[in-house]
């Protein structure tokens, strides 16, 4: 009797996330459309101003708030994929094996920090450091947000660099000793280019986990509307605008579907970014 | 860990929240929701107002004056908390939803310009302000102070001092350079933090427990036009309006509430001389004698 309903069971299980995925796509996209019934696709794309209720007419330009979103995700995959990669270099090629079993998780456990209390962190010490280290007013700004999201990402990061270190079969490392390579040049020359996809596709994941973070941004990224014009400059990344204004819309109107825009383009750019990743992982397993 | 052990954990979540929700017979509840201006204010009141009846249950959040509306709106609070009026538009929906909105007013404010102590500047005018809040001047030689950059702190737009400053004071869009800060208290702790910064609080958020203004930050007399300028800590000249930033700060309910209600004793106590009492003691201003008779009006209609 199980024998069938228990594949019946997980297909629907499936069927049903699928289903949820296709959805919420579906909201998303029928959502966001309506915002361009009053916006001007030009202006959406190309304005750089972000005002929805402003003191006189709107203005409805992502530049500003796109740029804020790339900015810290470029600080954060800087400081998150070296440190990532070497990390699972030390845990895949060096650490004994001991070791590794206590490190790997370890670092995983990075990954269960809420990312709420990143954001107190960096409220308390981070944000005041980077002020005194480089002369600021103010320590909140792109480059405190970046590393801290960068720390977010951390986890993901050297878990799947490891991973995909780790993959690489004994048999390369032992046939470039056997030549009388040294470590380091088995690991540079062999294991490393041999796990390069999969390395690639631990950047891709931890960028798609950077560039949804919300939380440490909205707290840390100092929250300006305007064009930055550095890393010290304060920035309001995309996910934090939607998730200021949409306390303060109605439903229904054209604010409110310009922050399904928002979220939209924000789901594409994931989308891609983790579509990559996947197809660069799958040919690693190839 | 075997296989079973691990899916026992699943429900977890759910027995945490069943040991946290003990007995809550007997009690009634009252939600507020909004101003960041006022949840300090409201929660000192609602603190006291639980000593005298134990059964009572409030919650006070905030979020913004913007919020709590929205609520208000979909019904999910008993009182809406707002630093300004409800604009045109939220009356209208309210209207729309069927909700016979009523207006409280809860205390007075003077919004406090709060600067850096080691600033030069030691006061401003109204025009001025809107300069520097528009971008219209962007370093602080351009108002009497250093050659400096200065750097601008206010509120989201979730905030009703947000839109209250932007209407009386700036009459433009903000500044894109302007931070939004989360609330009244990150403003305060920024300027402390920041040489070339301004930022605008409500009056309660400088002052500490004693009523003097807070160390590490300095609030400076506004002046209306070219008259003398005038500081927000000076209660009668922000009660009689001659502070040029004074306003009133407001409850609203989404009807008027039942005669015996908590609603009811709550606003009673508010508008108390004890309630009251604890307005200035929060640091705000108690309601003028037209406040009183104002809420004298919602008062009449309970029945």
């Amino acid at each position: 009797m199980s024998e069938h309903i228990v594949p019946w069971c997980l297909m629907c299980a499936t069927f049903l996330t699928v289903l949820l995925l296709i959805g919420i796509f579906l909201f998303l996209f029928l959502s966001s459309l309506r915002a361009f019934r009053e916006i001007a696709l030009s202006e959406f794309f190309f304005g750089n101003n972000w005002n929805p209720i402003s003191y006189h007419t709107p203005s409805w330009g992502i530049v500003a708030l796109l740029q804020g979103t790339l900015l810290v995700s470029t600080v954060a995959l800087l400081f998150a994929s070296p440190l990532g990669l070497f990390t699972a270099i030390y845990l895949s090629e060096i650490a004994s094996p001991p070791l590794r079993e206590i490190l790997k998780p370890t670092i995983e456990m990075i990954a269960g920090i809420p990312s709420v209390v990143l954001g107190l962190l960096g409220l308390l010490f981070l944000a005041p450091l980077i002020a005194k280290t480089f002369h600021l007013s103010n320590g909140l700004n792109a480059l405190t947000a970046g590393i801290l999201v960068g720390i977010a990402a951390l986890p993901t990061i050297a878990s799947v660099c490891e991973d995909a270190l780790s993959g690489v079969t004994l048999r390369y490392r032992e046939a470039s000793l056997a030549l009388g390579a040294t470590r380091w040049t088995t690991i540079r020359w062999v294991v490393l280019p041999a796990a390069l996809p999969g390395i690639t596709a631990a950047i891709m994941l931890g960028f798609g986990r950077i560039i949804g973070e919300t939380m440490i941004v909205l707290m840390v990224a100092g929250n300006s509307l305007a064009l930055p014009r550095s890393l010290f400059s304060p920035v309001r990344p995309m996910t934090a605008t939607i998730a200021i204004e949409i306390k303060e819309t109605v439903i229904g109107s054209t604010h409110w579907h310009s922050l399904f825009a928002l979220g939209l383009i924000l789901f594409l750019l994931t989308f891609l970014v983790n579509f990559v990743a996947d197809f660069l992982i799958h040919r690693r397993t190839l | 860990m075997s296989m079973h052990s691990r899916f026992a954990l699943l429900p977890l979540p759910l027995l945490l929240l069943a040991a946290c929700n003990s007995g809550t017979s007997n009690t009634t509840n009252l939600t507020m929701k909004g101003s960041d201006t006022e949840v300090q204010l409201v929660s000192n009141l609602a603190e006291e107002f639980a000593k005298r009846d134990s059964s009572a249950r409030l919650s006070v959040t905030g979020g913004g004056s913007a919020t709590g509306i929205a609520s208000l709106l979909n019904g999910e609070i008993d009182i809406a908390n707002s630093s300004r009026q409800m604009s045109d538009a939220e009356r209208a929906q309210a209207r729309e939803r069927g909700i016979d909105l009523q207006e409280f007013i809860l205390a007075r404010d003077g919004l406090s310009i709060v600067l850096h102590p080691t600033n030069p500047v030691i006061t401003l005018s109204m025009q001025q302000l809107s300069d520097v809040y528009s971008g219209r001047a962007t370093r602080w030689k351009d108002i009497g102070g250093s050659d400096a950059p200065i750097v601008l702190y206010g509120r989201q737009s979730t905030s009703g001092t947000f839109g209250f400053f932007r209407d009386t004071v700036v009459k433009d869009d903000y500044a894109s350079s302007m931070r939004n800060m989360e609330g009244s208290q990150a403003i305060v702790d920024a300027v402390r933090a920041d040489a070339n910064g301004i930022g605008y609080v409500g009056v309660g958020y400088v002052k500490d427990g004693q009523g003097n203004v807070r160390e590490g930050i300095t609030v400076i007399p506004i002046a209306q036009n070219t008259d003398t300028p005038v500081s927000p800590l000076d209660r009668e000249a922000v009660k009689r309006g001659d502070y040029p930033i004074s306003r009133p700060i407001y409850q609203y309910l989404p009807a008027v509430p039942p005669r015996g209600s908590l609603v009811e004793s709550f606003l009673l106590f508010e508008a108390s001389g004890d309630g009251q009492a604890i307005v200035e003691a929060s640091g705000f201003y108690a309601i003028t004698a037209e406040d009183v008779q104002q809420n004298a009006i919602l008062f009449a209609k309970i029945r």
